[in-house]
């Protein structure tokens, strides 16, 4: 069997919703073992977010929970409570990695910031994934998915539109920043893991999603104090390429390059007005756009996505055609990759999701358990692990502890 | 003393655009030595252009956007359409822990620069290829830049106003596409750091974005349903969404989950009379009436800067944050208190600004060591101090075009 590239990795994961959650997924999918901490009762918010099966709401059933949480071991434990909280510690003393997302103002009155975890075991790596980070002004304020989007400078560029910025910005679809936030993370903690096991020092990874996700627009972002240019929604793309519609939907359209452009115009059949000399000056074409893409958009709309997208990269230049949920899982290049796997879930039966974003030969992805349902593992890890009889388990479920 | 998480790797860095250079950015900011490979035979063309803006730069020393994504590298000039050049690739590689490369797939192997060919080289060594649709399956050869990232993805589609077309993605796309490339290196370290075996990493692109979207595949597989532009609309929550404040195209996002949450916006906003409408009672009455909603809560904001609705909304409990544009950012007291932003020194360019790391580690701290290098900057350093070649023997590979 191959061996997984995080196998004696023991993690802790005390978060919820997407960011912390898709972290510790990351590291779980290389072979890690990650002990998730759910609110008893209630468990992680995203529980209570579909999909669901047939669109009926049931916190064993989502999809988005299901997706974050698999190859994990779920236990429930109540935070609130000082019994809880003891216990909590001893579980971080067996682990090299914490992954946590709560205000730090939340972890401060508990105890459980930083400087007290870390004299708890010195080896372990705290990250800490919240909307601002540890400090700093703005560091406990409060922050949904919408807002951490719009904090980093995302927003304001989107969506990348013609007509101008006269409509309100936009966050990208899903929970698309929250799981950039996420991976963003689990890159860090990497680090840190290396470094852990080079000098036997845990540290503090101090992931802020607001930093995490203008990280993704840095380069737009720094025009203004390199230029002081403030780039906003307009999108003013022509002689590189644009998005257009087609016949039967949406193509993107990049032509970077010459001999891309030259291609293009061979595709299209050599038309008149794309053969004529200006047009093969890049200036003139972002100088004429509005006439180029008026031309442009008459050929697309007599062609199919698949036409146009096939023909185009046989000819060596870069077509895309803006693909669905369906159009991916049903795509040849996902079934030849296996991008997509199957799992058996308790509750909701066979479940067909992405994998992982990356081969790796000698450490593949597996999937080796399915996410856990509210507590599953408590016996596991309470008495198993911990040493706790199933008496002082009971006990511990009616004091509300667990 | 250098005491980076990732101190003592060096990176063989065939990688070019955006989302091939800030992948090794990212290993060099925790302090791997990462040596670009370069040619006048084929520059990087963020050296050249920028896309996103059809900036054309002058020499290839003075592109801000290569200037930001190659920060920390050395770079070497080396030309890999002659055998002595691919020779020399391989000797850099046997002293690297790490090739990475995003050509299209097929071409590294054909330069005799493939995993397998460089396996030989150096054994356990852990190679990086990034291409838009990976490196197996009927798609391989196929080419793409950000947008089409987009597209293919999955992102594009559900991106958008309800009205609107799917969003033509930019840069970010090629950032995510570089971070996943990141954590799967680190990884390969661990796992080489176990078991002393390196290995081959095939990323697709297109995966990179899909897996940032599972529900919205499941979604489908469970339910048959395709999801789609919603602007800023939220499942469960609304208000949800970006709301015009005083001032040009200043806009704060608003969201609303509890009860409380509510309960104490209305209160905040002085109780006016529609607070009190039926239409707007529970959760579920918000969500369907959220329209017109949105236009009630507008009339408020508008009265205000961003910055004054989350300072008067964060005090009663309600998660408000401006839409925050560039300067917002740049000029943000709380970014700079924890030094996102730093100055920098380019030997050509002057003085600019760059984005400090992503993260902050408080041991080995990420850091920017130096600014970007100069075309082919460190050629004769590496080739001498590195793979011991003379002064001669570089002269004359530079004659040969080899070093180039």
């Amino acid at each position: 069997m191959p061996k997984k590239a995080l196998a004696k990795v023991k993690v802790v994961e005390w978060a919820q919703f997407v960011s912390g959650p898709y972290c510790s997924k990351l590291l779980a999918d290389l072979g890690a073992e990650v002990i998730k901490i759910e609110k008893p009762g209630t468990g992680d918010e995203s529980r209570r977010r579909g999909p669901f099966p047939n669109d009926i709401p049931h916190p064993e059933k989502s999809g988005l929970f299901f997706y974050l949480n698999t190859n994990k071991r779920g236990i429930t434990l109540n935070m609130e409570n000082p019994a809880g909280r003891k216990i909590f510690k001893e579980l971080i003393q067996e682990a090299d990695i914490l992954i946590e997302d709560h205000q730090p103002k939340v972890t401060e009155k508990h105890g459980l910031d930083y400087q007290n975890l870390i004299r708890l075991n010195p080896r372990l790596i705290v990250t800490s994934i919240t909307p601002f980070g540890q400090t700093g002004p703005l560091k406990d304020l409060k922050a949904y998915h919408l807002n951490t989007y719009h904090s980093a400078g995302l927003g304001y560029l989107t969506p990348q539109s013609k007509p101008g910025t006269s409509r309100q910005p936009l966050a990208a679809g899903g929970y698309f920043g929250e799981y950039g936030c996420g991976l963003i993370g689990a890159v860090a903690t990497l680090g840190a893991l290396h470094a852990q096991r080079i000098n036997g020092r845990g540290q503090q990874v101090d992931i802020s999603k607001q930093e995490a996700l203008l990280s993704l627009c840095m380069v737009q972002a720094s025009r203004y104090p390199n230029e002081g240019v403030v780039q906003n929604r307009f999108h003013s793309q022509g002689e590189y390429g644009d998005i257009y519609q087609c016949k039967d939907g949406h193509i993107v359209e990049m032509t970077n390059e010459e001999n891309q452009w030259q291609a293009f115009v061979e595709l299209m059949g050599n038309p008149e007005w794309a053969i004529d000399e200006r047009y093969k000056k890049p200036a003139f074409r972002k100088e004429h756009y509005k006439e180029l893409n008026r031309n442009i958009a008459g050929w697309m709309m007599e062609h199919t996505k698949d036409e146009i997208y096939h023909e185009a990269q046989k000819l060596g230049f870069a077509v895309a055609p803006v693909m669905n949920a369906e159009d991916i899982v049903n795509s040849e290049q996902s079934k030849a990759r296996e991008f997509f796997s199957e799992a058996d879930h308790a509750e909701m039966g066979r479940i067909k999701f992405p994998s992982a974003p990356y081969k790796l030969s000698a450490s593949p992805w597996a999937m080796e358990r399915s996410a856990p349902l509210l507590g599953q593992h408590n016996e596991e890890i309470y008495c198993k692990r911990l040493g706790f009889s199933l008496q002082e388990l009971e006990d511990m479920k009616s004091n509300g502890i667990m | 003393m250098d005491n980076g998480a990732l101190s003592g790797i060096r990176i063989a860095d065939f990688s070019w655009a955006w989302a091939g250079s800030y992948a090794t950015e990212l290993l060099g900011f925790m302090g791997a030595e990462v040596i670009k490979i370069e040619s006048m035979q084929r520059p990087d063309h963020t050296r050249l252009r920028a896309f996103t803006t059809g900036q054309v730069f002058e020499s290839l020393d003075q592109s801000y956007v290569f200037n930001h994504i190659n920060l920390n590298k050395l770079s070497i000039r080396l030309n890999l359409s002659k055998d002595k050049g691919i020779e020399l690739a391989k000797r850099l590689v046997s002293i690297s822990d790490v090739t990475a490369q995003n050509m299209r797939p097929g071409v590294m192997d054909r330069l005799g620069l493939g995993y397998e060919a460089l396996k030989q080289v150096k054994e356990d060594i852990i190679y990086l290829s990034s291409s838009a649709r990976g490196s197996i399956g009927p798609e391989k050869g196929y080419i793409g830049y950000a947008p089409n990232f987009g597209a293919f993805g999955g992102i594009s589609s559900i991106t958008g106003y309800t009205d609107g077309p799917p969003n033509y993605m930019r840069g970010e796309m090629d950032l995510i596409s570089a971070i996943t490339g990141t954590f799967a290196v680190i990884a390969a370290i661990h796992h080489r750091m176990d078991t002393g075996e390196g290995q081959h990493i095939d990323l697709s692109s297109s995966e990179s974005i899909s897996a940032l979207m599972g529900e919205v595949f499941i979604d489908y597989t469970m339910n048959e349903k395709i999801q789609v532009r919603k602007g800023n609309k939220d499942e469960v929550m609304a208000p949800h969404n970006c709301y015009r404040c005083k001032g040009n195209d200043k806009w704060i996002s608003i969201a609303i989950s509890t009860e409380e949450e509510w309960n104490s916006f209305c209160k905040t906003i002085g109780s006016p009379a529609w607070t009190h409408d039926k239409k707007f009672s529970t959760g579920k009455d918000r969500l369907q009436n959220q329209e017109e909603l949105d236009g009630l809560v507008e009339e408020w904001t508008i009265n205000y800067s961003p910055r004054e609705v989350m300072e008067i909304l964060q005090k009663a409990g309600v998660a408000a944050i401006p839409s925050f544009d560039s300067e917002e950012l740049y000029k943000s007291s709380h970014l700079n208190e924890r030094q996102c932003w730093e100055e920098i020194e380019h030997p050509v360019t002057g003085k600019h600004t760059v984005y400090a790391p992503p993260w902050k580690l408080s041991d080995t701290p990420a850091k920017i060591t130096r600014s970007a290098p100069l075309f082919g900057e460190h050629t004769h350093q590496i080739y001498q101090e590195l793979l011991g070649l003379s002064e001669e023997e570089i002269e004359r590979l530079e004659e040969e075009k080899v070093i180039y």
